[in-house]
């Protein structure tokens, strides 16, 4: 049982949906992918399988549409325009990512598809919002994140080199985790209800909302945080957390050994890499801070022991990074001597690691055309009964358009004429 | 307006961020959400609810201004589950709960004698939710993490950064948002499953793991072309391979410390571009095509840095914008909370009111329902401020009953 299983979706094709109706069509959605007859752009976005380019080909459109079935509509046409009301007519929400205007110039905006559908919930996703004073400015994940404030907050200690954003479309995944939430809560309210409704969502607003300190310290206090290579934006500038091991790899580390039996095992973790007083003189300060009742971060400076404790702990960290691959060093940080630490790790690298192929992360999905299957990301969270998965690899452009066009009562010899008159598309 | 979610109660025993980012968007909908604090330690399990900022000079575990700003429209009760007592009424509340929610490191509630099957004795159809670093099963369920752990270990502080130098990371705990988010889409999830079936369940997300999916076309790059993003050269985040574009930067602007971003999407643009900066290099037949701007990258960048360094980056933006090309400066957060005119109209920044801080604003929420929209008003709990309102509504007891815990130190 899946927790959306027997919702209807129409996802009209965008880079600004694809996530959000990833979100539920994992989920067991029945999300309907309507693109125009030329396709969808993103189906030429790198990387290709195979380094080849083609529309079936593109990792990024592979990624973003499992578990949906898509059709080609050609909504600049009064005939695929009826078709699409027909299908929303039956659907429970669409999910659309259009230009401000685009959808009511063509006559299927909300006030057009709720008359057709009362309990519509649907859900648009813009880059400044659909009525905003900069709803019509153009945007890019970049312009976005460097508008809605991410940017101000990352980059290096060197603030002559710029600002610097995360890989990986983060503006519309923010966009759609918030999407999808307002689309489950819409949900939520139309089964005790009835009553469907429209949601705008901004992704320049989910930004804004989404920098922790950056947006709190100015809302409350009046200051402004300043970015600081690998760790939080502060107004102070704060001790570097990112250490250089042995194989080039970085660790960040998290809060210091603090309480006594930390430090206990520090040392255990330090002697068990044959690291004695030999090579490490301030051992000594590590055995003074495991004997210790309490120890206080705001004795520093202020105690020279306490003082000498916590130095001797950063020094002690950095020699084991010296001599450790990075995971070699994080395992016997957490495991050995229980200090937060983590590696940092790049995507397939963490895609790899013993911990998630252990939870089953790795999904195995079937591409027919391939002959074989491709190891796909799997669930973000792990749901006892409500099945996560993707039931089939993304579709082929117009692979599903006659099947989901008969099932939705258009009759046969009316397909028929649609298709030799372009309106529609079939699999290839 | 009507509440969304107004018939749902949640058990709430989440902190931080990333816990309580959850339940603050069931409580913006409405959701009766009781958080559920340790007496003894004044609530300080979340940390969050004595650090800065501070509105004034108060400080104390009422005044944290990060609390304040992920528990606004909470409920707050004090409970020392270290009595029969509490434990007896942790039950009763849980019996009436729909959801238990928590971001403990994992076995926590466990040891109070409050795990999975223990709630589900309480009620059958109990929706419970984990939410820790690494999750409740897996070989690194006991590792402790924090933010910038979890970007360490699922790849983003890696993918953000310039080429040949250690990783930029995210300034923030930007998987603290997200692993709150999608926390609160399992929560409504399961409550939609439950709808329809009658059955609860138990959901463990691991921010990691989660974090790990928002890297999708990087790594089918590797399962399927073999090709590893730790290579010569990669990361460089702020350039775009998916799509190629170029130029496509963040750009120096007249000032310190002052960016404008710029992203050209097709020769048009480019051109565009040309017809905006007036300079004899943007006519150059090498950067005609995109192949030919993208194989000449970083002159490229130097020219466009050059003409920017010379400007004020909000001029830039609105010069590129009228020309029909993405821009936008780098906004300070004083520049997009006071200064922008798309997030006073949208209310992002809406005032609470505090019970000791007074009136105080807070991060809203990106969305708008046309018809249950979301509501903040009041502001964070302050420890226990709710604890006879929540034990009369929900259990019945009275006032001196109340008291009576109070004196034995239950609650």
């Amino acid at each position: 049982m899946s927790a959306l299983e027997g919702t209807r979706v129409i996802e009209l094709s965008h880079e600004r949906t694809a996530y959000a109706g990833k979100l539920l069509a994992d989920m067991g959605a029945d999300v309907v992918l309507v693109e125009p007859p030329r396709g969808d752009a993103t189906r030429h976005w790198p990387p290709f399988a195979g380094d080849v380019p083609g529309p079936e080909r593109s990792l990024h459109w592979w990624h973003y549409q499992t578990s949906k079935r898509g059709i080609v509509l050609e909504l600049e046409d009064e005939r695929g325009r009826e078709l699409l009301r027909r299908l929303v007519a039956r659907a429970d929400v669409v999910l659309e990512g259009e230009d401000p205007g685009r959808l009511a110039g063509l006559g299927l905006d909300y006030p057009d598809l709720a008359a057709l559908r009362p309990e519509l919930v649907m859900a648009s996703i813009t880059p400044f919002g659909r009525s905003g004073p900069r709803r019509d400015e153009l945007a890019t994940d970049l312009t976005v994140l460097a508008a809605g404030g991410p940017v101000w907050s990352c980059g290096y200690d060197d603030h002559s080199l710029p600002p610097v954003r995360g890989l990986g479309g983060q503006a519309t995944a923010i966009g759609g985790h918030y999407a999808a939430l307002a689309l489950l809560t819409a949900l939520l309210h139309r089964a005790a209800s009835g009553e469907g409704q429209h949601v705008d969502v901004s992704l320049h607003a989910a930004a804004n909302v989404t920098t922790e300190m950056a947006s709190y310290h100015w809302l409350v206090q009046r200051t402004t945080v300043q970015r600081q290579t690998g760790r939080h934006a502060m107004e102070p500038v704060t001790l570097p957390t990112q250490i250089l091991c042995a194989d080039g790899r970085h660790v960040c580390t998290g809060v210091p050994p603090r309480r006594p039996e930390e430090f206990a095992r520090l040392v255990a973790w330090l002697e068990s890499l044959g690291i004695g007083e030999l090579e490490f003189p301030e051992l000594v300060f590590l055995r003074r801070g495991a004997e210790r009742e309490v120890l206080e971060f705001s004795q520093i400076g202020v105690d020279d022991e306490v003082t000498a404790i916590f130095a001797a702990a950063r020094e002690a960290m950095n020699l084991a990074a010296s001599l450790l691959p990075a995971r070699d060093f994080f395992l016997g940080a957490q495991q050995v001597a229980g200090i937060p630490v983590g590696v940092i790790y790049s995507p397939e690298e963490a895609f790899e690691d013993a911990h998630f192929v252990a939870r089953g992360f790795q999904a195995e999905v079937q591409h027919p055309e391939l002959g074989r299957s491709v190891r796909y990301p799997g669930a973000p969270y792990r749901f006892e009964k409500s099945r996560w998965r993707i039931a089939r690899r993304a579709p082929r452009l117009g692979e599903h358009t006659e099947e989901v066009l008969g099932a939705a009562g258009i009759a046969r010899d009316e397909i028929e004429a649609l298709l030799a008159a372009g309106v529609i598309r079939p699999a290839l | 307006m009507t509440k969304a979610l107004a018939r749902f109660r949640i058990c709430d025993f989440t902190g931080q961020l990333a816990g309580a980012g959850a339940t603050k968007w069931l409580a913006a909908f409405g959701a009766e959400v009781i958080r559920i604090e340790d007496p003894a330690t004044q609530g300080r399990w979340d940390i969050l609810r004595s650090m800065p900022p501070f509105v004034d000079e108060r400080r104390g575990v009422d005044f944290g201004g990060g609390f304040n700003n992920h528990n606004v429209e909470k409920d707050g009760l004090t409970l020392n589950l270290r009595t029969q007592r509490a434990r007896e009424i942790l039950a009763e509340i849980v019996k009436r709960s729909d959801v238990v929610a928590e971001n403990f490191a994992s076995g926590v509630l466990e040891r109070w004698g409050f795990g999975y099957e223990r709630l589900r004795a309480l009620r059958p159809d109990i929706i419970y939710v984990s939410n820790c670093g690494f999750g409740h099963v897996g070989p690194y369920a006991s590792f402790k993490t924090w933010g910038p752990i979890v970007q360490a270990v699922c790849g983003l502080t890696f993918t953000s950064g310039l080429p040949d130098r250690e990783p930029a990371g995210w300034g923030y705990s930007y998987m603290d948002h997200t692993g709150g988010m999608l926390m609160a889409i399992a929560i409504l999830l399961a409550l939609l499953h439950r709808e329809r079936t009658g059955e609860g369940q138990w959901v463990d997300l691991a921010c990691t793991e989660a974090g790990l999916t928002l890297h999708g076309p990087a790594i089918l790059d590797w399962t399927v072309n073999g090709r590893p993003m730790r290579r010569p050269g990669s990361p460089h985040s702020n350039r775009s391979e998916s799509p190629p574009m170029a130029p496509h930067g963040i750009y120096p602007a007249r000032g310190v410390d002052e960016w404008v971003a710029i992203a050209c999407r097709s020769d048009a643009e480019f051109a565009a571009l040309g017809r905006v900066v007036a300079a004899p290099w943007a006519q150059e037949a090498r950067f005609a095509s995109l192949a030919g701007r993208l194989a000449a990258q970083d002159d490229l960048d130097a020219l466009v840095a050059a003409w920017t360094r010379a400007r004020e980056k909000g001029a830039v933006a609105a010069s590129l914008q009228a020309a029909g090309i993405p821009a936008a400066a780098v906004a300070r957060p004083q520049e997009r909370i006071d200064g922008d005119p798309n997030t006073a109209a949208w209310g992002l920044w809406p005032r609470v009111e505090h019970s000791k801080m007074g009136s105080v604003r807070v991060d809203g929420l990106p969305v708008h329902l046309s018809k249950t929209d979301w509501e903040l008003r009041r502001g964070g709990p302050c420890v226990g401020e709710h604890t006879e309102l929540v034990l009369g509504r929900l259990l019945g007891l009275s006032r001196e009953e109340v008291a009576k815990l109070r004196a034995e130190g239950v609650v």
